[in-house]
């Protein structure tokens, strides 16, 4: 097989895909949900309902409403109890919607059956509507408001839209599971999202390690013309925007520019599914699939989850907290973020929960740089990381700039590789919230 | 339960800098073998009083002058001691391996702030030293050993009769001669030996095929690459194999080039050292043309039938000069799509 990958750069950290095997449960419905009204990147939803309300499984409470937002629907049914700020396990409070669960009663226009239905019978611009009202973020952790991508400004020619199936994170199977399990769905999601943007082409891009689900994907798509599966060579991070266009379609995005300047739009492969469900079904995004493991974790699993269900009540599920954790995840190992809880709800972003033991949660001892070499190597937008790290650590941002800083995608792959462990991707990050700074500076002149 | 929260990323690879330093020891020990099969015993005490000196002084100057953490045992201490022993005829006093290994570590390294910060390489700058301040012990070199029957000879620099010019000597002294080089070259061992390294020289440099067997596992863990020993020798050959095809009465063909003196153990664990080298492939590849053709010129021309260890250290002297200029690709830079 012919594989494709991205050409600069990448790592292969170890898979640790503990869960793959195992099939996506049903959690159960909460006894209380806790929904942020910030889920997604932009601004925060403004809530419709106020404290005492009865609520429905579907139900819009927090309304979306700049132009990068996304809709927050109620995910059970019952009363709210109040609109708090909430820790998400950053340190920062989020205003949250409560709700006291009674019953499971949903909206009557959403179809829950699970018959698939393939035909489409809403139109371009009514696709990328029910996307918008149906409060779809990306769900590959990123969580930027979908319709906002499918509102292509005059002038752009798409001809593509490309799946990201590549999760390319370790420990990480939500997307692998659902490629195994609802395949029909997300075809016909990818479908739906052909046709919101009037292209022919659609290319889902799975790295290799993922055999079964390419195989899967593969044989299905044969029904659906112009939708087709390519098989990539196992390197992080494919799963990258940038990397995954240049992978599947060998176009490179300049830089400071977007997916719609080469052409393109790329989606999660869960997202797709999630078009899908509020195309065909009219059900907004209320759930997602998290992924809860770590090694010593006694049964890791996937789970669907209701948004606003409490992490810990998933990991009570999977057997409970293991002793020694010393560090819990959101999100993959490479890029997710360390909480400082995890009694946090799942989020519209929440792809998965790691619980890491104490000995692998703290970093090694920093020492000097040997010039090795190794951080340049494996940076796939061809930074310079050891440089990088040493201007920002003597405030010289402007040279960073000069150095391309900005374009630090912040995978993580230098830090990972260093031999000296130098804090690379933290210097880097302090350079590049530095150079915006000066930015605005300068346009404010 | 206590938290780490850290930034990303969470997952660390496993190696570190003493694992790389390892590797290289590992890497060195076929041409240890052989040294010590070929120069004797004193191959082992002149590689060993080189470790310690070395480990000695980044510790006493750590502990003293910098007052900084110590990484003596790092490893790369001790590699730096083994490459200078390397560089050095077994017959050479003991004493002068210590001062040679001070003035590599002290001067060569701690001076600019220790490991990383060193732009030349360290072991090359203590043989430098060493070259200019005793140049007759430096340029006196035992015959190798008659294969085990002398494995625990002692060669002293007093013991004449058992020293000889090394194969670049002798040819280059030939040619000045007048002489032609097919005599001069029949005077030499043939490229068998030299091949296995059975020909007079520094400690660690003479037998090619050892250097290629840790050279190879240097490559198989992707410790270096091989674009440096590559090019370096490939463009000293191309040098050197001009000039042989031009005149081969008057010049030494290139594979003599190749295999006589420091090239391959100057190509794979000299020229490639990390911290020396430019941080770039497009960057490696112009130190080491540079480096190799520098050794070509002063082979043919110089007044030192040796060119490898100054190619390598004029070229490191070029390092940051390369990368400032030499940067990598970037992605979505020079894109002329849409
Ligand atoms: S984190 Fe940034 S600098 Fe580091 S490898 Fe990734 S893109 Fe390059
Ligand atoms: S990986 Fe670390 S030690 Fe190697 S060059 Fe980069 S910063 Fe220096």
């Amino acid at each position: 097989m012919n594989l494709r990958t991205f050409k600069i750069g990448g790592i292969h950290p170890p898979e640790n895909k503990l869960s793959a095997g195992a099939p996506i449960e049903a959690a159960p419905v909460p006894e209380k949900a806790t929904i942020p009204l910030s889920q997604h990147i932009g601004a925060p939803a403004v809530p419709v309902i106020k404290k005492g309300d009865t609520v429905k499984v579907g139900t819009l409470i927090g309304k979306g409403e700049s132009f990068i937002s996304a809709n927050i629907h109620s995910s059970v049914s019952g009363i709210v109890t109040s609109i708090d700020s909430v820790d998400l396990g950053s340190g920062y409070k989020v205003p949250s919607v409560v709700i006291k669960v009674e019953g499971d009663e949903w909206e009557e226009n959403i179809d829950r059956s699970v018959i698939l239905k393939k035909e489409i019978t809403l139109n371009s611009k009514e696709i990328v509507q029910r996307i918008k009202d149906a409060g779809i973020v990306g769900l590959g952790g990123a969580t930027f408001p979908t319709h906002v991508k499918y509102m292509v400004p005059e002038g752009k020619k798409i001809d593509a839209v490309i799946i990201n199936a590549v999760e390319c994170e370790p420990y990480l199977t939500a997307d692998h599971r659902l490629m195994l399990e609802r395949p029909q769905e997300i075809l016909v999601g990818i479908e739906i999202l052909k046709k919101a943007l009037g292209v022919e082409t659609a290319i889902i891009g799975i790295e290799i390690n993922k055999r079964d689900a390419y195989d899967t994907l593969a044989r299905a798509a044969t029904d659906f013309p112009g939708t087709r599966v390519e098989a990539l060579k196992v390197q992080y991070p494919q799963g990258a925007e940038k990397q995954l266009i240049k992978a599947v379609l060998n176009r490179e995005v300049p830089s400071g520019k977007l997916p719609l300047d080469v052409g393109c739009v790329v989606n999660n492969v869960g997202t797709a599914f999630a078009v899908y469900e509020a195309v065909q079904k009219n059900k907004p995004l209320i759930a997602r699939i998290v992924t809860i493991t770590g090694k010593h974790l006694e049964t890791p699993a996937n789970y669907f989850v209701r948004v606003g269900t409490m992490v810990n009540t998933l990991v009570e599920k999977s057997g409970g907290m293991p002793e020694d954790i010393g560090k819990i995840i959101n999100g993959g190992p490479m890029m997710g973020k360390a909480v400082t809880t995890y009694e946090i709800p799942v989020t519209k972003g929440t792809s998965g929960l790691i619980l890491v033991d104490k000995e692998e949660s703290s970093r090694r001892e920093t020492t000097s740089c040997i010039r090795c070499a190794k951080c340049v190597t494996v940076c796939p937008m061809g930074l310079e990381p050891y440089l990088l790290e040493k201007l920002a650590d003597r405030k010289r941002f402007e040279d960073m700039e000069e150095l391309d800083a900005i374009d630090c995608i912040e995978c993580g792959s230098c830090s990972y590789v260093c031999p000296s462990s130098r804090p690379l991707l933290d210097l880097i990050r302090l350079g590049k919230a530095n150079i915006n700074r000066l930015r605005r500076e300068r346009s404010k002149k | 339960m206590r938290l780490t929260v850290s930034q990303s990323p969470h997952e660390k690879a496993p190696y570190t800098v003493s694992k790389v330093m390892w590797g290289v020891m590992l890497a060195l020990v076929p041409a240890f073998i052989s040294s010590v099969y070929f120069f004797g015993v004193r191959a082992l005490v002149v590689t060993l009083v080189a470790i310690v000196a070395a480990i000695a002084t980044e510790y006493l100057t750590q502990k003293f002058l910098m007052k900084s953490e110590i990484t003596a045992f790092d490893g790369s201490a001790a590699v730096t001691g083994i490459l200078l022993a390397f560089n050095l005829p077994s017959s050479i006093p003991m004493w002068q391996v210590i001062v040679g290994t001070v003035f590599a570590i002290g001067v060569g390294k701690m001076a600019f702030g220790g490991l990383g910060r060193n732009p030349f390489n360290p072991a090359l700058v203590g043989r430098a030293f060493l070259l200019m301040s005793f140049p007759v012990d430096m340029t006196t070199w035992p015959k190798p050993a008659e294969l085990l029957t002398k494995m625990w000879l002692w060669v002293d620099v007093s013991v004449d009769a058992t020293t000889g010019a090394t194969p670049l000597g002798v040819v280059k002294e030939g040619l000045k001669a007048g002489e032609s080089a097919a005599t001069v070259m029949s005077q030499i061992p043939d490229y068998f030996n030299l091949l296995i390294g059975n020909v007079g020289g520094s400690l660690g440099e003479t037998s090619a095929v050892a250097i290629l067997l840790g050279a190879i596992f240097l490559l198989y863990k992707r410790m270096i690459t091989w674009h440096i020993p590559v090019f370096y020798i490939g463009s000293l050959a191309f040098l050197t194999g001009i000039f042989w095809l031009i005149d081969p009465t008057h010049y030494a063909d290139p594979l003599f080039h190749i295999l006589a003196g420091g090239v391959m153990l100057g190509a794979f664990f000299m020229a490639t050292d990390m911290v020396t080298s430019p941080m770039t492939v497009k960057g490696q590849i112009i130190f080491a043309i540079g480096g190799g053709l520098i050794a070509g010129l002063i082979r043919l021309f110089g007044a030192y039938p040796e060119g490898c260890m100054f190619s390598i250290l004029i070229m490191n002297a070029l390092v940051p000069l390369i990368d400032k200029f030499v940067k990598p690709k970037r992605f979505g830079k020079e894109v002329n799509y849409g």
